[in-house]
């Protein structure tokens, strides 16, 4: 639990920007904190004494705000907001505030549960600053002064270390530990502070190419499991790629040949 | 010599036990203001002291003899003391007035003195050793000193000797008595308790009345801290209530999680509210610690956190948590102290200010928050149990007779048994119903008993609103807990209905010839008690005589009616899953193997959930609608 993580000494402070957003419950849809992203937060508390720097952008109004103060509840006082009108796009204003006001380490969930929730915000956010970004992290383990350790969430349980130079966008997974219960009263007592206010109408939705979506090849599922205990064996083993192989040393050619080999095995390529 | 000595012996121990109460009473004092109203209070406290108090004591037929002996000879042989030597009246009648009291005072002390010869296990020993030994002295020595005045003896019989042992008989008497009653000794328990009846925060409970529901918190000022963290974040007069306790562990004796070994005995936490309230550690406690809590560990003061935010308090949250609101401790009381009322108070801050509600609390409280029911279902889901019933909901047919409120139960397979059961029997007895379908939502019970008042208030508001749009006479509910809540909780919100549980309203059905009954095969029957039907208001009968209609088989266990144990459900126990040595259901169970019934009848999907939890092989547990459901004599002209 990061909750126990073992504080950094006051002197190798870090500057902790946790990136929030307003997320919607699974079943109802009522707006409520976003669970990555209260993961996220969970996980900059842990990390030192001081408070972390809470920055939510997009719109803000009475439906909106009860669910930002979910992130107030866990503790911290204050919630900055870039305020945008609803068609915005967030990452030229996030990226501009966090150009001029910088942070070593910032946090985010993986996925917004609103909106697009295309998971592309942590990745245009790391190209325009030019930070690194680590995707579907579960835990860091340590940050210092120019650099974190961090453990990466992988499929089924596997985790990978990975040491990355500051500063940093860590992108937080689901794998992560659960947000601590937001409070009442320090929910309704936090402030929510507008720091910049542009909501003039920039509809980027405007420049965006729409197309039909594709149909995907599907790949065939053929279960020949008789038992519950074998379609248990079948969901819970590793899924092995039988039949394919590991190419090192080959020129770009002789993979690129392979890669369309397989795909047009599978099916996915015609011709 | 002695009768010069008399009155300022007397002045001294009045002066002094003035000065203890004036410095008790700045204690009470640094708590919150309360709603009291202090004249009608003090009129009423001797009938509340003699007569409430008295048939709460009278459950000891023992103590209850032996504390009317031993009060009522003191008061009056210390009355007739002031008179006789303080301002020296001289009068025979008086001093065999006073023989006749102290002599009473004697056979008391005497009895007091026999009950702690090998004291029970819930009682306090320490200082409350001593008291008997002090009550003698104290009668003895005003017995002897009133032998002269009343003709008995010659004047200055036994000499020097005998007047130096009387005074220093009446000196020990008078220390204990008077001063020891302001300055903390055990006789606390009369003063306090005293002011604490005339100041009570639920002064419906006297002269047989009801007062079981929370009280609602105040949102208007957000700055104020919300809940009670320190001492002196309780009311004055629950602080005064606190210091009432007579330490007799009768709370104790019937706290299931003290039973079952969880962190929690009833007695400790009022005493470490009184360890609060002046500052100290609970070393000097000399009664049962909390399961598994060595004493002197913990320590405290007025204006510290009772559960400290890191390392020890007064309290570790644990304790709080085990409670399962059951209210048994607050009945069995002789000083009716509200021990519920602390503990909820004590959680609203650990959830409302802290975000620290253990184990599934902040899951289940989050599902509140987002589903309208505890486990996190989606709210469009809750009549699908009854998607063959065709049930009228009120939005279509917008009045009714009665509302059925279906609580939470209705997500659970096995309460939708029950509930269907109900619906057979209203159907078979003609009764005009409707329910609210997938407009209601939990009735924030649960919520409430986590400390959550927020969600709870929230909850409540949005129910008031949904049933303010509708007409109907009653509302009908199988749940106790959506009973309770409904009937004493909501009015404060502005929601006042006429509230029935099943079981009153099928007891009714029946009286009035509405439900024709075959009798019930199947064994004997033993009928649980829920806490929120029974103590909480205070239905015993009419579920037993519903059974007694079906010509049922009925054994009582031992622990039935007020004193039924908790099945262990209430107030969110089985969310915070606090551990202990064993589980508070399988006590239950075990009291009613040994009623030597086949066939338990509950009236409460908790009961149900948790006593069904028990391992077979076990008695049957049935609701008492399944009972009735399963005896209706069904006419073909009602389809």
């Amino acid at each position: 639990m990061s909750r126990n993580l073992a504080k950094l000494p006051s002197n190798d402070e870090v500057s902790v920007t946790v990136l929030v957003s307003v997320g919607q419950h699974p079943v109802t849809g009522r707006l409520r904190r976003a669970d990555q992203d209260a993961r996220a937060l969970e996980m900059a508390m842990g990390l030192s004494d001081a408070e972390p720097r809470v920055i939510y952008a997009g719109p803000l109004n009475d439906s909106i705000e009860p669910a930002l103060r979910g992130y107030l509840g866990m503790g911290v006082s204050e919630l900055k907001v870039l305020r945008q009108s609803e068609q915005n796009d967030i990452v030229p204003a996030l990226s501009a505030f966090l150009n001029a006001t910088p942070s070593s380490v910032i946090l985010c969930g993986s996925r917004a549960e609103l909106g697009e929730s295309s998971g592309l915000v942590p990745y245009q956010l790391a190209d325009a600053l030019g930070y690194t970004l680590v995707a579907n992290v579960a835990v860091i383990e340590k940050v210092a002064a120019s650099q974190a350790v961090v453990l990466q969430a992988l499929p089924r349980g596997q985790r990978r270390r990975i040491e990355v130079a500051l500063p940093a966008i860590l992108a937080v997974d689901s794998a992560s530990p659960v947000a601590r219960q937001s409070a009442y009263a320090k929910a309704t007592r936090g402030f929510i502070n507008c720091v910049v206010s542009d909501t003039e109408e920039k509809d980027a939705t405007n420049e965006w190419h729409y197309a039909p979506a594709r149909k995907r090849p599907k790949r065939l599922k053929i279960i020949k499991a008789t038992s519950a205990r074998d379609r248990f064996k079948a969901a819970a083993a590793k899924a092995e790629g039988a039949g394919g192989q590991v190419l090192t040393s080959v020129t770009a050619e002789e993979g690129a040949a392979a890669i369309l080999k397989v795909l047009k095995e599978e099916g996915v390529l015609k011709t | 010599m002695l009768t010069s000595l008399m009155p300022w012996l007397l002045a001294v121990a009045i002066l002094l036990a003035v000065v203890g109460a004036l410095r008790r009473a700045r204690l009470w004092l640094r708590g919150r203001a309360s709603n009291v109203n202090v004249w009608a209070g003090i009129r009423a406290m001797p009938k509340r002291y003699l007569v409430d108090l008295h048939h709460v004591v009278e459950r000891d037929r023992y103590i209850s003899n032996t504390h009317v002996a031993t009060a009522g000879g003191f008061v009056l042989a210390s009355v007739l003391a002031i008179f006789l030597y303080g301002f020296a009246w001289e009068s025979k009648l008086l001093a065999w007035l006073l023989l006749a009291a102290s002599g009473a005072m004697l056979i008391g002390a005497v009895r007091v003195a026999k009950r702690r010869q090998s004291p029970p296990e819930r009682l306090s020993k320490g200082a409350w050793m001593r008291l008997p030994k002090s009550l003698m002295v104290f009668a003895v020595s005003f017995l002897i000193l009133s032998l002269p005045a009343a003709g008995l003896l010659p004047e200055g019989f036994g000499g020097v000797v005998l007047a130096a042992l009387l005074t220093a008989g009446i000196v020990w008497g008078l220390a204990e008595m008077f001063i020891g009653m302001t300055w903390g000794g055990p006789m606390k328990h009369a003063f306090a308790g005293a002011l604490h009846l005339a100041f009570h925060r639920r002064p419906e409970r006297f002269g047989g009345g009801r007062s079981t529901g929370l009280k609602a918190l105040n949102f208007d000022d957000t700055q104020a801290p919300l809940g009670v963290e320190k001492p002196t974040d309780f009311t004055w007069n629950q602080l005064l209530g606190f210091d009432a306790c007579v330490q007799c562990g009768r709370c104790e004796a019937v706290c299931p999680a003290f039973a079952a070994g969880q962190p929690l005995n009833p007695k400790k936490l009022i005493q470490d509210m009184v360890v609060g309230l002046a500052g100290g550690s609970d070393a000097s406690y000399s009664g049962s610690p909390y399961p598994g809590k060595p004493l002197g560990e913990h320590k405290g003061g007025p204006f510290q956190a009772i559960v400290a935010r890191e390392g020890k308090g007064l309290l570790d949250p644990e304790t709080l948590w085990a409670c399962t609101t059951c209210r048994a401790c607050v009945e069995e009381c002789p000083m009716m102290i509200e021990h519920v009322d602390a503990i909820v108070d004590m959680r609203r801050h650990l959830t409302l200010e802290r975000g620290q509600t253990p184990n599934k609390g902040a899951e289940v409280l989050e599902n509140l928050i987002a589903t309208d029911n505890p486990g996190g279902f989606n709210p469009g889901s809750r009549m699908n149990w009854a998607a063959d019933l065709n049930l009228p909901t009120l939005a279509n047919v917008k009045r009714t007779d009665v509302l059925l409120w279906l609580g939470d139960g209705a997500f659970d397979m096995r309460n939708q048994r029950t509930l269907r059961a109900f619906v057979k029997v209203l159907r078979s007895a003609g009764v005009q119903f409707a329910v609210l379908g997938n407009e209601e939502r939990d009735s924030g019970d649960v919520a409430r008993r986590l400390g959550d008042e927020a969600t709870f208030q929230h909850l409540a508001k949005q129910n008031i609103h949904t049933l303010q749009k509708y007409s109907f006479r009653s509302i009908v509910t199988c749940d106790p807990h959506s009973f309770h809540v409904l009937k004493n909780e909501y009015p404060e919100l502005g929601g006042e209905y006429v509230v029935y549980h099943h079981t009153t309203f099928m007891e009714r059905l029946y009286r009035d010839k509405q439900l024709s009954l075959k009798d019930w095969v199947g064994g004997r029957v033993t009928y649980h008690d829920p806490c929120y039907l029974g103590r909480y208001n205070g239905v015993y009968d009419a579920p037993r005589q519903l059974l007694d209609a079906l010509g049922i088989d009925r054994v009582e266990m031992t622990r039935s009616g007020f004193r039924s144990r908790c099945c262990g459900g209430g107030g969110g126990a089985p969310i915070t899953d606090i551990p202990g040595k064993q589980r508070i259901p399988d006590m239950r169970m075990d009291d009613i193997k040994a009623s030597g019934a086949s066939v338990v009848a509950v009236g409460c999907p908790q009961c149900t959930a948790m006593l069904e939890g028990v391992v077979e092989p076990r008695p049957q547990v049935l609701d008492i609608a399944e009972l009735v459901a399963q005896s209706l004599i069904e006419e073909e002209t009602r389809a």
